[in-house]
């Protein structure tokens, strides 16, 4: 129909390219601090015998959401254990909690920054329906751009995905608190850090919490998906088997994919309930 | 009396325009005109009063009148939009952030919201130390203070408790004591006894007022309602589209409103519960004294042509009463003694009320009453005074010969 096409392959290529080119050494920095919050916690889960991990977390399961819960962690990392998914889960653990931090360190600033400043908001809210909107897989294409293949790229497409909820909860949070309660710290001669840090987070602190909770469980939806781009752990063995159509062992991958999630859901919903209950 | 906010020609506008709106007011224009013509909301328009050291003064008003924007200007929680704000001589408006904040720390007890505006997730120990806390005051210090003034405001041995687990009354103790735990001289209360229901409300006012004889703030309370109004209020002021119309003690604004607005207002109001017992009585003409023998009694009560006596010891406190049928026939039965004993059954009980009770509460006391006219005691129960029907007939009328007979307001007015 046209006598030429948009060269729109060639403009991103470009721009990746020079991109790469002069911030190389940023994104080998950042790549190298990936690696190592990923291996940390890695290398220390698997320092640990599995019994013992295990009890960590069913003590703190149990801690924060009852024995029951406590229980079925006790349960469902035994049978991890058992049938021999032992390390992916720990791997994909690692890769969760290292997007979340990442997640936690970005959209915590921005969060609160929205909600102090309706112009920033109001422009990065397209942003953010634009980012959720997204098909999870277009997110591999500029990580797999920026950083090959590999365990970063599948962290670094896990947190542009998991990323969105938190903004949004934690700018909700802050926004709901009522104007009183602000007032009151104004009236007393509260700087703004005394105010953001004494009042608004802790009073929003159970909203935030659900973003935490939401973007963690967004996180854990991309295991599947950043496995593509070889990020390793679960996702791995149901892609495996996937590929193989060996459905019993994708089952059980995907099996150990959900009991990681109820955990991580109960711990971080428990987290935002604590201490009102008083 | 010392000065303590003096306000200026204070006047608030909330839109993007303010000098236009401003200009507007000065052509005479009407709030309803400007929010119509040019968009912009008159919050408060050009007002003056003076606040005096340690009294309580009212800001009084309907709904949308202006009383919570002019209350926040106070502390600049509001910016002004023209206009001086002088508080113990340093004029506000002038200064830049820091100054401010220091200046809000320094000389503002926070502030007391209708809906207590308390931290959830903090004990009530912790939200009462919340302004120390703001000022750097240590621990150990501002603890101690915190601890001491919820035992003030009757909340001890809920230290620990968080607010969800309170009462509303018993929130707004928290937010009262965290606003008296900070070293400043100015309260201010936004409705805050408003969410209370009737009872409770009541009971917070009287607080208060016991709490203030204590402790001598200045207190700039906003209400919306007349009798809470008066019944706190040294002094009111009532407004109006954000301008005050007229601005004095309670007694002044019943007897001698300044526009048809605020007669209006106050005529709504029962002067049932503005008067009290103190306000209506009149001095005893006579009492008798406990030693003393029937035939004295019964001479004093001849000799002022009443129907009974009060007997009171050499303290003034009050006795008993002694019906004159009663004397007269107990004289009789023993007309042929040289000495005639006084006997237990002439003593009654007689009816008392509080000078300051309400007129509408000293009605029903009055009705309930068997023996004569209600006596009038003062805190240590001394005979003050005698309430007769027609002193509280003629106060409900609204004739206004209550100043001979206040010898108890006037004196107290007078002392400060
Ligand atoms: N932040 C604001 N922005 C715009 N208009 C405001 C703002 N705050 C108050 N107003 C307006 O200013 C006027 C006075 O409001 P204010 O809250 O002071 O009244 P009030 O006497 O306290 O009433 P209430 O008894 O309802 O609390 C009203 O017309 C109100 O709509
Ligand atoms: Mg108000």
């Amino acid at each position: 129909m046209f006598p030429f096409r948009i060269p729109i392959k060639d403009w991103i290529s470009a721009a990746v390219d020079y991109l790469v080119s002069e911030l190389g050494p940023l994104f080998d920095g950042f790549s190298a601090f990936i690696f190592f919050l990923v291996n940390s916690f890695k290398d220390g889960m698997l320092f640990l015998h599995p019994l013992i991990l295990i009890a960590l977390i069913a003590f703190t399961t149990w801690r924060m959401a009852g024995w029951q819960i406590g229980l079925f962690s006790v349960l469902g990392l035994l049978i991890t254990e058992n049938i021999g998914l032992w390390v992916s889960f720990v791997e994909t653990l690692s890769l969760v909690l290292t997007a979340e931090i990442l997640v936690m360190i970005v959209g915590l600033p921005l969060g609160i920054y929205a909600a102090r400043n309706d112009r920033f908001n109001s422009l990065i809210r397209p942003l953010l329906d634009f980012m959720q909107t997204m098909p999870a897989f277009v997110y591999l294409i500029p990580a797999v751009m920026f950083f090959g293949l590999g365990l970063v790229p599948g962290v670094v497409a896990t947190f542009v995905f998991a990323l969105p909820p938190l903004i949004r909860l934690t700018n909700l949070g802050i926004r709901q608190v009522p104007g009183e309660l602000t007032e009151a710290a104004d009236a007393f001669g509260a700087t703004n850090m005394q105010k953001l840090f004494k009042v608004q987070i802790p009073v929003a602190k159970p909203t935030i919490m659900a973003g935490v909770n939401q973007s963690i469980m967004l996180g854990l939806s991309m295991v599947v998906i950043a496995a593509m781009i070889g990020a390793g752990g679960l996702g791995t063995n149901v892609l495996r088997g996937i590929q193989r159509l060996q459905v019993g062992e994708g089952f059980e991958a995907g099996l150990v994919v959900v009991i990681m999630a109820i955990i991580l859901d109960r711990i971080t919903a428990g987290l935002g309930k604590q201490k009102k209950a008083g | 009396m010392k000065e303590k906010i003096v306000v200026k020609s204070l006047s608030k506008i909330f839109g993007r325009n303010p000098q236009k709106a401003i200009e507007a007011l000065r052509e005479g224009k009407s709030k309803a005109q400007i929010l119509k013509e040019h968009r912009q909301v008159v919050g408060v328009d050009n007002v003056s009063f003076t606040v005096y050291e340690k009294e309580i003064f009212v800001l009084m008003g309907l709904s949308g009148s202006g009383k919570s924007t002019l209350e926040r200007l106070l502390n600049r929680l509001h910016e002004p939009t023209s206009g001086q704000i002088i508080i113990d001589g340093t004029d506000i408006t002038k200064l830049g952030q820091k100054e401010l904040r220091e200046f809000r720390r320094s000389h503002f007890c926070g502030m007391v919201f209708q809906n207590f505006a308390i931290l959830p997730h903090r004990t009530v120990l912790e939200n009462v130390e919340f302004g120390l806390e703001l000022q750097g005051v240590e621990k150990e210090k501002r603890r101690k203070e915190a601890r001491k003034v919820i035992k003030q405001v009757g909340l001890e041995g809920n230290e620990e408790s968080y607010p969800s687990e309170l009462s509303g009354g018993m929130q707004q103790r928290v937010g009262l004591a965290r606003g008296l735990a900070v070293d400043a001289s100015i309260l201010l209360m936004d409705e805050a006894f408003s969410a209370l229901d009737p009872l409770i409300r009541r009971q917070m006012q009287d607080e208060l007022l016991e709490l203030q004889d204590k402790m001598k703030k200045t207190i700039v309370f906003v209400t919306h309602d007349l009798d809470e109004a008066f019944r706190l209020g040294d002094r009111i002021a009532i407004m109006k589209d954000g301008r005050i119309e007229q601005t004095g003690t309670a007694e002044e604004i019943i007897s001698n409103p300044a526009s048809d607005y605020v007669r209006a207002f106050v005529e709504d109001m029962n002067r049932a519960a503005v008067l009290t017992a103190g306000n209506i009585m009149e001095a005893p003409k006579e009492r008798a004294f406990f030693g003393d023998g029937p035939r004295t009694i019964f001479r004093k009560i001849r000799r002022n042509n009443l129907t009974g006596i009060f007997v009171t010891d050499t303290k003034r406190e009050l006795k008993g009463y002694i019906r004159v049928s009663e004397l007269v026939e107990h004289i009789n039965r023993h007309k042929d003694k040289e000495s005639i004993p006084m006997e237990k059954g002439l003593f009654h009980e007689p009816g008392r009320v509080h000078k300051d009770m309400p007129l509408n509460e000293v009605i029903n006391a009055y009705n309930e009453n068997q023996y004569g006219p209600l006596a009038v005691v003062d805190d240590k129960d001394r005979l003050e005074g005698v309430i007769v029907r027609g002193a509280i007939i003629s106060a409900l009328a609204g004739e206004d010969d209550s100043g001979k007979e206040a010898p108890a307001r006037l004196k107290e007015e007078s002392k400060k």
